[in-house]
Order: C-alpha cells, then structure tokens, then sequence
C-alpha cells in the first residue's frame, strides 16, 4: 500500500504490486488510472513515499513449468515470477494495444514461450489472450498463474473449472487499510467444508452445504484458488 | 489495569510532563484518543504497527450476537477528503470473539470497549448480557445507527422512541460503562443526545458515518453495490465538531468525539470544544501509527500551551 501525494485528496494508501526487488531497491510497476497514480507519477528522484507491505499471500512457488496469462498491468504482478523461474513460464500476454505491452522484451526473454494479443492487432494475434490460453490447456497440463480484468479472470475459469487444472490468480477491489480491518476489499469465496459441532454428541461432522464467505483480498488474498471463488 | 501509575505520574509534574489521563464513565483512559469502531479490527490487525498498551482504550469492529456476512463488493469507495463504506456490519459474532480475540486483547493494559448492535432491542439485550459476563471487556459502544427489525427496518438511533427503548433495556442487561454511539443522520443530534442520557447511557460519543452516495457516471450506476454507504474522514469533520458542540452544551454525561481526526490539532478542536475523550477512524488506514502520532501531539500542545492536565482544555472553548 502506497501512499499517493501528501493531502487529504487522494486520501488513502493505493495497492500495488511488488513488481521486482533488486539490490536494495523495491520496484513497482503501474499504470495511471486516476488521482493516485496521477500523484504517483510526479514522484521525483530523491523524494520519499510513504508505504507498509509486503502485505497478504503471494503465488505459490510453481514446482515445474507453469502458465502465466497476464491482462494488461497483471504483468506487474507475475513478472517477478517469471523473471525467477527463467524458461519455465508459457506466457499468455493480453493488452489493448502494443504501447501497453510493458516489459515484453523481458518477459519473452524470460520465458520458454510467449504468446501475445492485443484488442487491437497492433502486437501479435488481435483477439482475447484467453483465446490461444484454451487451446493451450487442451494439451497441457500446467498450473495457471494469472493477474488481470475480472472478466478475464471469470473466461478462464470457465476454461479450467471442468478440469484437474490448477489456476492461481492474484485479485484487485478497492482498499483503505491493505492490512485486513475494515474489510472493506472482499471477495466472495466457496466454503463447502463447515464445521458443524453436533449439540448432543459433541462430535464434528462435516456439512457440505453449498456455503458462501467473504475473504479478505489483502490479508487472506490477493492470490485465490479460481475454484474457489463463488462466480455470480 | 496499570493506569495508576500515569496518573501518579501526572499529579507530580508540571507542564513539563502534563497529565493525559480521562475518566470516562467510571473508566480511566491513560490518554484521551480511542480507535473508532471498525476501524481498528480487533485490536491484533494493528499490534504490528501499535504499542496498544500506549492507546487511552481499544474500541473494537461493531459485534453482533449471531455473526453477519456483510455486504457484497465494492464496499468502499474513496471521495474528496473522505471515504464511503457500506461493509454492512461483517463480524465473527460475539462467542467467536470472545473465544479467539479477547485472549490477545487482555494481554494489554488498555481498556477494551466493544461496540455492539442488534436487528432487534432482544438481540442487543442479549449482546450486552454476554459481553457483560466476559473477562476482558471494560466498556460498550452500542451502535443505534442499524435498522430495527421490528420497527419497519426504521434506524434505531433516527427515532427518539426506540432509541429510548432499546438503550433501556440494555441499561439494565449491563454493569459496564454504557457508551451510546449517536448518527449524525438527525435533524437534531443534541435531542437525541438528551434522549440517551435520560434513558441511562454512561456517555455519548460522536459521531458515526454520515450516509452517502457516489455515483459511476459512465456505467450510471451507484459505486457501491448496496447504493448508499456511511462517509468518513477529513470532509467530515467540520461537521462532527459543530456535533460535539451542540451535544456537549445539551448533557451532562462525557462525550467522546470522532469525525476526521488525522492529526493531533483535529484531536484537539474536538478536546477544546467538548469531547473528553476522541476516536481515531479513517486516519488508521492513511496512517497505521496515527492514533500514537495524535497522543504525542496533544502532549506536545499542552507542554507548548503550558497546560498541566488535559481536562483544563477539555470544554475550554471561549465563545
Ligand atoms: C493487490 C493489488 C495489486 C495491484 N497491483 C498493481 C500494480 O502492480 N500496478 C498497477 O498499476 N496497479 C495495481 N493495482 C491496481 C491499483 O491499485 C489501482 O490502479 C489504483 O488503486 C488506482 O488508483 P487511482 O487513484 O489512480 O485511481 P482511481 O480510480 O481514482 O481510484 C479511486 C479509488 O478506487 C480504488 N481503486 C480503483 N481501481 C482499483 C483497483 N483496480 N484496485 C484497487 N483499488 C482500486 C483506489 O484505490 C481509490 O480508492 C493493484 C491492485 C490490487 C488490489
Ligand atoms: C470501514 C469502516 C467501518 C466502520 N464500522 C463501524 C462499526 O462497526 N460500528 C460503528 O459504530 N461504527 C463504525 N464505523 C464508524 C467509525 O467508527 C467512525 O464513527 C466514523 O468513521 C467517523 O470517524 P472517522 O472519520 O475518523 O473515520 C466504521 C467506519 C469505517 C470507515
Ligand atoms: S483493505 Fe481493509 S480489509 Fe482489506
């Protein structure tokens, strides 16, 4: 969570990814998008933020090869993934046009394959990155790590949601605390297993009711098990 | 519960070392800045970040008798100098809290005030029985900014009549200091301040989330997915001290004031004005070490100002 600009408006702290940790330097990657990033961008060198993290649960560390499908700035979260585990990650990366294809050169050097759309055919095959993804997946049986726009995050659970895939995605809703109280950035998630203590005999017995929570984004996120959220 | 020794410490010293200490309806707070309600978790979320043994006294996230899932996302949207939430009242409920959260709380010294609300003037009794009989709760906030089940989902603290009827009830399910949280959404706060006195609250404290709304103009659709929400922070806060005023001039009992406070001179026009004590909300997520910045603020004042003991400024206005 950084704080944006030192007034009352913007207010509160925005939440960003860490995008890459380097020789004492901490570095993130973001796309203006309103008046914090705006604030943001007229940070000059020398000048100091103000900012808590790390803050919540990141990727699990991927075991073997692995599918990144980035949407947009979900590169800034899956990039140090990628960048770690050189020539493991088969990366899908979807943006609207070539100029928001950021850090390309790295990714593609990174990873044992690239595959890229934009909305506008201006870099690689014009169309959605889900797309290519759902070919992909036919054949391969790799874990999903992705970060980006809900509707691309719902397209690729119905990709994998009738399949043993594993797919991890790192998710966004607005914050004021990042450090899980006021829960105000919340999603709803599955939760099939309740625990039910039976009054009589004190015993526990699982109740498979089809139950739904809400789980914090920053504390118990922001990276889910797509199977788990509970799509409207 | 260790605040003796700030008070012994007070009594001795000069401006040099002026006296913090309040006493709020028979409880006594090292120092005068409490957590707002829902603003502060319960109390861990923030240990990290907080000694919370320095704090005048915890209040906890509002609490239920059975636990409430809350409202669907966005619930919360940042506004100019202000926030809108509508969490809809998410909590554990009472038993889980006071099974898995008080344990951690009463490692401290600090007073722990539990703020509390119902559907129903049974469901609040019940809150405050239960919470009266744990080990570890000091105080209770009652939350009357909630709909009535039985009364058309009209707002408890909206209507001087189950306003008056509720804290009653719960004035006789509770030894414990009895803070009456009023809604700034009334036409007349200092009526509604007499009303909860009469029917037996210990204090007031104001004020609570002012209802809004803020609207998608591409999509024309409300930001947040219940509509309306409750609005905090720095825009509200010229509002929260002409509150205070007008409820400080109106009752007897403490008041305890919120609305905006970021910094210690926020804190300290509320003091001035007439809180005995404030609440620190919104400026916890901007700042997580806020409420600790805003005590060594206020010494800093006193010491600068030659004030011994903050109850000297405490109602000092010169009008
Ligand atoms: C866990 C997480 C990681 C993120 N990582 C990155 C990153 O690495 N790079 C990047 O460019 N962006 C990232 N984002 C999105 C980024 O936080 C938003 O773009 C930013 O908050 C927008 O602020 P603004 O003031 O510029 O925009 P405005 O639209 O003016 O913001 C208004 C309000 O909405 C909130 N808001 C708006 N969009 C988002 C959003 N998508 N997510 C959360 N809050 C939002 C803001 O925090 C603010 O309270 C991340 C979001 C989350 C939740
Ligand atoms: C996210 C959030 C959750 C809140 N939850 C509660 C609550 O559960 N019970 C309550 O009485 N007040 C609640 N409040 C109101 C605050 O305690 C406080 O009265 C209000 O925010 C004004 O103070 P501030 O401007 O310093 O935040 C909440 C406020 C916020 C911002
Ligand atoms: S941002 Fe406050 S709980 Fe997640």
């Amino acid at each position: 969570m950084i704080q944006a600009g030192d007034t009352y408006d913007p207010l509160l702290k925005r939440p960003f990814s860490i995008f890459r940790q380097e020789d004492n330097t901490l570095q993130f990657l973001y796309r203006i998008r309103g008046k914090g990033t705006l604030c943001l961008s007229n940070v000059k060198k020398g000048d100091t933020l103000d900012l808590i993290g790390p803050l919540g649960n990141g990727y699990p560390i991927p075991k073997g090869d692995f599918v990144a499908v980035a949407g947009g700035i979900g590169i800034a979260s899956l990039y140090a993934l990628i960048e770690q585990h050189k020539n493991r990650a088969h990366a899908f990366y979807g943006a609207r046009n070539k100029d928001e294809l950021l850090m390309l050169n790295e990714v593609s050097k990174f990873s044992k394959k690239i595959c890229i759309t934009t909305d506008d055919g201006s870099a690689g095959k014009q169309g959605l990155i889900t797309t290519p993804l759902k070919v992909f997946l036919r054949n391969n049986h790799l874990p999903v790590y992705t970060c980006g726009s809900m509707p691309m995050l719902k397209t690729i659970f119905n990709i994998i949601k009738d399949t043993e895939l594993k797919c991890y995605a790192s998710l966004e809703e607005n914050m004021a605390c990042g450090i899980g109280a006021c829960l105000g950035c919340v999603v709803k998630v599955r939760s099939e297993k309740l625990e039910v203590r039976s009054k009589k005999s004190g015993v526990r017995s699982q109740d498979k009711k089809n139950l739904t929570v809400y789980k914090r984004i920053c504390k118990e996120g922001p990276v889910f098990d797509l199977k788990d959220i509970a799509w409207e | 519960m260790g605040m003796k020794e700030t008070e012994a410490r007070g009594q001795k010293a000069g401006t040099k070392n002026p006296r913090l200490s309040v006493n709020i309806a028979g409880l006594k707070l090292k120092n005068p800045v409490m957590t707002a309600s829902g603003t502060f978790g319960y109390g861990e979320e923030y240990s990290e970040f907080v000694d919370l043994n320095k704090l005048g006294a915890i209040v906890v996230k509002g609490l239920s008798i059975t636990p409430r899932m809350g409202n669907p996302a966005p619930r919360i949207i940042e506004t100019p100098a202000g926030m809108l939430n509508a969490i809809g009242l998410q909590n554990i409920g009472i038993t889980t809290f006071i099974k898995e959260k008080l344990p951690f709380l009463r490692q401290f010294k600090t007073p722990v005030i539990v703020n509390f609300f119902g559907d129903t003037v049974n469901e609040y009794v019940q809150a405050a029985e239960k919470l009266s009989a744990a080990d570890g709760v000091h105080g209770l906030e009652m939350n009357i900014s909630c709909p009535n089940k039985q009364a058309g989902w009209r707002v408890f603290g909206t209507d001087p009549k189950i306003m008056s009827e509720v804290i009653r009830d719960v004035r006789k399910a509770t030894n414990l200091p009895l803070i009456v949280k009023l809604s700034p959404n009334v036409t007349d706060i200092s009526l509604m301040a007499r009303v909860a006195e009469e029917s037996g609250a210990d204090s007031v404290s104001l004020i609570n989330t002012i209802t809004a709304m803020s609207v998608d103009i591409k999509k024309r659709k409300p930001i947040l997915a219940n509509i309306t929400g409750g609005l905090s922070g720095p825009a509200i806060k010229p509002v929260a001290v002409r509150m205070v005023w007008e409820v400080y001039k109106a009752v007897k009992i403490p008041v305890i004031g919120m609305g905006g406070i970021m910094t210690a001179n926020d804190a300290l026009e509320f003091l001035i004005t007439g809180a005995r004590a404030v609440a620190v909300g919104t400026a916890n997520f901007v700042n997580p070490m806020a409420t600790l910045e805003i005590i060594q603020g206020i010494e800093r004042y006193l010491i600068e100002e030659g004030f011994s003991d903050i109850n000297d400024i405490i109602g000092s206005l010169k009008v």
